[in-house]
């Protein structure tokens, strides 16, 4: 106490003196202001730079090697390394055409439906953040983002025609599919003044926090067709195709998982409390799905499946990808619950009535949980998780039903429905274009073969050497 | 001479070997394969599609013998690789015209 009394004065003349010293030095206090604000906002440039950086890494590893180990694993041997491939390139791929046009067509400022040219060959994407999109981060890292989302797309897409597709025409249909489906797609969805953007002036406000639509709906419509159009593989139903390697997929199931935290929580843009609360709901469906399957499947079947249980939380991760950053943890668990069941039964039960042979399931996975997954963010999106929406005023606006806003699931309908019919419609005229330009399908020499050895001159596994 | 074919269950491996070591019979070949006899195959189901799998994977033990010691191997042999189930394999024999050390020439009982 006493030691308080002799240093009050102290600290009072002290203030005293600093005061003076800012009234007889104005020009000093604006600098040191403008100082505190330039460094503010480059400790925020720093960490929000530093997350966003390590996710696009995460999502670049969702594909190579999440998907191709995950993917990999479940075709027959003598196909792992060229379903691999399918993934693998489009790292290369999808990078140079992104690189081209592909950031300008989705991100540029164009009409409702595409971009413009102004970013062709990235002109102008540079340190300087790009304000619409991401005030807190250089341009490019938003570009080299959203180029990671475009490589893993069509890579999802690859799953409906292993095993049976020219490796050259996969090239074709993909380059053609990102350039007519994909950029439009995430241009009306992220872009600025796109058709279904909410947040940046869109006329159908529909809510997509890190792609159900754009990545999820797009692919998994997209793959199905291709699944229906290049016909079952030889021998569908009659021979054998087990997953040659379980082990693989797991593998590859779990990096998914890891890399999709970048996927979802780093579409936060930011690293406060938006990732955190998307980086929960990610967890969280992810790990209700894996149950929600697991449990279907041990009832229908009587044994739970360990594919049973990588395919429930890459179907869950599937359905919390739109909602993720709009909803709470509790949410997140019934989306990722409802989300394992309802994928289960379309991929054991209406697959099998239906009869297309969609490999490896890319559709019933994709297409089916980013649909559900859509719907029901209109239903739990809260402006408790997520008040970027504000009236006039500054009050937060309702989002989804929970909010007392039923009107959100009509709006998430029409974006989903929209992403099925340019899914649908491009993906035919794409594959009807590689189909006139180089021919979909391998020999049925080579399709016995097996396109390692048929389309690469490699074999996965030489046991021998 | 003779050759004895041994198709076993995989996990009884082990016990043969430990077995054929005990009775002096110091060379043999070993091949894992597939097949079935009596033993039904059983059913996988992947994403539910059901896959019925009866080639099952057996090892084939193959070794050849001295004539007077066909009994006595036979029997060792039966003996280690019985779980007494369904499935634990046959024993073939076979005779055998010659044999050659390739390293020296030796030729009959004595290249075994």
């Amino acid at each position: 106490m006493k030691a308080m009394k002799t240093f009050q004065p102290a600290a009072l003349s002290l203030l005293l003196l600093q005061g003076l010293a800012y009234a007889q030095a104005p020009v000093d206090l604006n600098k040191k202001v403008a100082d505190l604000e330039a460094a503010v906002k480059s400790a925020q440039t720093s960490g929000d730079n530093a997350w966003m950086l390590a996710s696009c890494a995460l999502v670049l590893l969702m594909t190579g090697p999440g998907l191709a180990l995950f993917y990999g694993g479940l075709v027959r041997r003598k196909n792992v390394l060229s379903t691999m491939m399918h993934s693998f390139i489009l790292m290369a791929l999808a990078t140079v055409i992104w690189a081209v046009y592909g950031y300008s067509m989705a991100f540029g400022e164009g009409n409702a439906f595409f971009g413009g040219t102004q970013y062709l060959f990235l002109k102008g994407v540079g340190i300087e953040p790009n304000g619409d999109y991401a005030a807190t981060i250089p341009h490019q890292t938003f570009m080299v983002f959203q180029l990671m989302f475009a490589i893993i797309t069509p890579a999802l897409i690859s799953g409906a025609y292993a095993e049976r597709i020219k490796f050259s025409a996969m090239v074709v249909y993909t380059t053609l599919w990102m350039t007519i489906v994909y950029f439009p797609m995430a241009h009306m969805v992220w872009g600025k003044g796109g058709l279904l953007n909410a947040f940046l002036g869109g006329t159908i406000p529909s809510f997509d926090f890190a792609g159900g639509t754009v990545v999820h709906i797009t692919s998994g419509v997209s793959a199905l067709v291709a699944a229906i159009y290049l016909k079952p593989r030889l021998g569908y139903m009659q021979e054998p195709m087990r997953p040659h390697s379980l082990v693989l997929s797991v593998i590859g199931a779990g990096l998914l998982w890891f890399g999709w935290f970048g996927f979802n929580a780093g579409s936060a843009l930011s690293a406060g409390g938006l990732a955190t609360s998307a980086f929960v709901a990610t967890h969280f469906g992810a790990a209700a799905a894996m149950i929600g399957w697991v449990l279907a499947e041990w009832m229908k079947n009587g044994k739970p499946s360990v594919l049973g249980a990588i395919s429930g939380c890459v179907a869950g991760l599937v359905a919390i990808t739109p909602a993720s950053g709009f909803v709470t943890p509790m949410s997140a668990l019934l989306i990722g619950f409802a989300a394992g069941i309802f994928c289960f039964v379309m991929v054991t039960i209406v697959k099998m009535k239906l009869g297309y042979d969609d490999s490896l399931d890319a559709f019933g996975v994709h297409g089916a949980g980013g649909t559900l997954g859509a719907i029901l963010t209109g239903v739990f999106a809260t402006n408790l998780v997520n008040n970027a929406l504000k009236d006039p005023s500054g009050n937060p606006l309702p989002l989804g039903l929970v909010d007392g806003n039923p009107g959100q699931i009509l709006n998430q309908a029409i974006g989903a429905g929209i992403a099925i019919a340019l899914g649908a419609v491009g993906s035919f005229v794409c594959l009807k274009i590689a189909d006139l330009v180089c021919g979909l399908r391998v020999t049925e020499d080579q399709e016995v073969e097996g396109l390692d050895l048929a389309m690469h001159g490699e074999e996965g596994y030489n046991l021998e050497s | 001479m003779k050759k004895i074919e041994a198709i076993i269950q995989p996990f009884k491996l082990e016990e043969v070997k430990e077995a054929m070591k005990g009775i002096g019979i110091d060379g043999m070949t070993i091949i894992e394969v597939r097949g079935h006899g009596r033993q039904k195959g059983h059913k996988e189901v992947y994403r539910g599609q059901e896959y019925e799998v009866d080639l099952l994977p057996k090892v084939k033990v193959e070794m050849v013998i001295a004539d007077a010691r066909v009994d006595e191997v036979v029997s060792t042999l039966a003996k280690a690789a019985r779980s007494g189930k369904i499935g634990d394999g046959k024993i073939f024999i076979l005779a055998v015209e010659d044999a050659i050390r390739i390293r020296n020439d030796d030729r009959g009982e004595a290249a075994l």
